[in-house]
């Protein structure tokens, strides 16, 4: 590219269309003027532009030259071998202004930085990482998908924790939670939050339509989900996981926006079985402000069932505004984990025992309810 | 020590004698009854219809020819030992799985040729166990069987230059090497332990993972474009490796460390790295653009001219 001959416009031959006759007058204006004094602004210009070049570290060689030619006389090729601003500053003067630009752009420590990201995409594209037995991959999660959420629950939500000492340290623990919002994106900020306040990976439980849908069932498994089965949930418990259950499922996230704030039925009460069989706390939790982001107006049940999906949301602005109609509104969010329900005292058989489940069940589910119409009291609007 | 099939060996068999027989005629209990057997190993389940063959052929072979060699064994008082090699496919692959299988999970949801021959054959074992109770019957589960010299459908469709996977999934896949398939073998017929084990390297690794270690590009093709393979005569991707490439699997194989004393060697990853070594990779140039950036930072620069300037 360095050698290329750089023909400025009107220079050569006749300006003009390839008529052969008078050239248009737009063209002439471009050639070099005959007589009369030359329009200022394109004098102006290429004067400007070379002493500028030597800060700009990224401009192509080719770049700079152009200018340059427009002031050489015309009909003479020009090339960018015998006057380029580029020949005269050597490589290491480059690579110094490079330095100073990442620098001024990434701070003092640019360069470790730099290798460490490098680092980490070579490690992804090598395939050298690992994930665990349910496809969880831990440096995916952290580096991709909480950051790129983090803002959302910190800045758009303005997320607010209350209660988090309920949430234990380690070990098993299984945080129930109400569901709402459409889409579930109560779930996703539950995990950034306990991911940025206490360090632990929430694990949560999707439904099997969550797995059967393509990229969004291999993201799930990617960022800690499992199917919500007895199995799963028991083995992820035993092994000291911290378990995310929204035991409403689609009947609580497909609730019109008439009926926020009240939850629905609390399933067959599977969790509580799988609790009690493991023998770890549950936690309740309240979340307010889910409700409002995507005011489920409407639903076409018909379309619904023909795409293979529970629901399909008619909301204010989708399919109003098509995509611009999934950015969530605004409201403000407060997260209150509640205290933990011990399961540790039954034996071994309560989980057999319908009647013992149905009772703890209902008591999570009051739990609930409850903390979720005191937020709603201290709460001073949807949006603050 | 004697060997059974319709085709001689073509190597070196050492010690072994070998009876060149069809599995699904009473040959089979002769060759029982005259040798006074007293270990039986039924490897010869295929999974995928013969080039002669097709689906029925194969059915027969799997399925009459296991019936067969039950029949002859229960014929038999001087057999002791019975090992199966089952497959993982037994359990299915769906979005409704749980993510790891015991051998206590249903296996009633296989859908698919192999799959549903290998259902049926476990049924008939485990018929035969309960009407033999002295005869020690164990059923191995074993994960996809991948090594430097398998020829399955799992490794021929690894070993293609650009591997189709399915648009928008990334299965969970386990292997066993090829060597701990001999190893547990050995093992079950040493320790003589009853039951279903499933067999598998440690650890699970998703398929996107394992086209990045084998450093293979890929193209990711719609559903049907996996079918597409068979007729075009590049791979035989059958209905249950479809749906193991679409939703992944994983085998819990605490059973087999506890009870059975068995332990791989090979886990899932060592495995795969095992048999990329004799593969020629065909992708990689992102990897090494990245080596070539990183050799490009400064510190690597004055690194690099502070060991020549130590060298010369």
């Amino acid at each position: 590219m360095g050698d290329a001959e750089i023909i400025p416009i009107g220079t050569r031959g006749r300006p003009g269309r390839g008529t052969g006759r008078a050239p248009s007058a737009a063209a002439r204006a471009l050639a070099k003027p005959k007589s009369g004094p030359a329009p200022e602004p394109v004098e102006d210009a290429p004067t400007a532009t070379p002493a500028d070049l030597p800060q700009d570290a990224g401009v192509a060689a080719a770049a700079p030259a152009a200018p340059a030619a427009a002031e050489a006389p015309a009909y003479a090729p020009a090339s960018t071998h015998d006057r380029g601003p580029l020949r005269h500053i050597p490589l290491a003067e480059w690579q110094a202004a490079l330095d100073i630009a990442a620098r001024e752009i990434f701070g003092e420590q640019w360069e470790p930085q730099l290798a460490r990201f490098l680092a980490f995409l070579r490690r992804r594209v090598t395939g050298d990482y690992v994930v665990d037995e349910y496809g969880f991959d831990a440096e995916l999660t952290q580096r991709f998908l909480v950051s790129l959420l983090r803002p959302i629950a910190h800045k758009w939500f303005r997320i607010e924790v209350r209660g988090l000492e309920n949430v234990p340290t380690d070990g098993g623990a299984l945080v129930v939670s109400n569901h709402s919002g459409t889409l579930p994106m109560d779930g996703l900020m539950t995990m950034v939050m306990l991911n940025d306040l206490t360090g632990r990976s929430l694990r949560p439980l999707g439904a099997d339509l969550v797995f059967r849908l393509p990229i969004v069932g291999s993201l799930a498994r990617k960022g800690g989900a499992t199917l919500a089965c007895s199995e799963d949930a028991e083995r992820m418990l035993r092994g000291g996981e911290l378990v995310g259950v929204w035991p409403e499922g689609f009947k609580g996230i497909g609730k019109p926006y008439s009926e926020r704030y009240k939850l629905q039925r609390f399933g067959r009460g599977g969790f509580v079985s799988s609790a009690l069989r493991t023998g770890v706390p549950i936690v309740p939790l309240s979340v307010v402000g889910a409700e409002e982001i995507y005011p489920l107006v409407g639903n076409i049940p018909a379309l619904a069932k023909a795409l293979g999906v529970p629901y399909l949301p008619i909301t204010p602005f989708f399919p109003l505004l098509g995509p611009l109609g999934a950015i969530p509104l605004p409201s403000k969010w407060l997260m209150e984990f509640g205290e933990p329900i011990r399961t540790d005292e039954y034996d071994a058989s309560a989980a057999e025992d319908p009647m013992l489940v149905f009772n703890v069940t209902d008591q999570v589910r009051e739990t609930i309810q409850q903390t979720l119409y005191s937020l709603l009291m201290q709460r001073q609007s949807v949006f603050r | 020590m004697i060997g059974v099939d319709v085709v001689p060996p073509g190597g070196d068999i050492g010690g072994m004698s070998f009876v060149r027989a069809d599995i699904r005629n009473p040959v089979i209990a002769k060759v029982i009854a005259k040798e006074d057997v007293d270990t039986v190993v039924h490897l010869s389940i295929i999974s995928t219809p013969l080039a002669g063959g097709g689906r029925s052929m194969m059915k027969e072979l799997n399925v009459i020819g296991t019936m067969q060699l039950l029949a002859a064994c229960q014929k038999s008082a001087t057999v002791k030992t019975l090992v199966v090699k089952s497959t993982a496919h037994v359990y299915g692959a769906s979005s409704r799985d749980p993510a790891m299988f015991t051998e206590t999970s249903e296996t009633r949801r296989a859908g698919g040729g192999y799959a549903k021959d290998v259902a049926e054959i476990e049924g008939y074992v485990r018929g035969f166990a309960r009407r033999r109770p002295d005869v020690c019957v164990t059923t191995l589960r074993c994960a996809n069987v991948i090594g430097p010299k398998v020829h399955s459908p799992m490794t021929s469709y690894l070993r293609l230059p650009l591997i189709p996977r399915r648009l928008g999934y990334d299965p969970r896949l386990q292997f066993l090497h090829e060597h701990d398939l001999y190893g547990a073998l050995g093992h079950v017929l040493r320790s003589e332990v009853a039951g279903t084990f499933n067999l598998a390297g440690e650890g699970v690794m998703p398929l996107s993972q394992v086209v990045r270690r084998l450093q293979r590009p890929t193209l990711p093709v719609p559903s049907f474009g996996l079918g597409l393979l068979k007729s075009a005569h590049v791979a035989q991707v059958s209905p249950e490796l479809r749906a193991l490439l679409t939703f992944g699997r994983g085998i819990d194989t605490t059973r087999t460390r506890e009870v059975l004393g068995f332990e791989p060697t090979y886990s899932t990853a060592a495995a795969l790295d095992d048999f990329a070594q004799d593969l020629v990779p065909t992708g990689g140039r992102v990897e090494r653009a990245i080596a070539s950036l990183e050799a490009q930072l400064p510190s690597a620069r004055a690194q690099r001219t502070l060991q020549e300037s130590l060298d010369g």
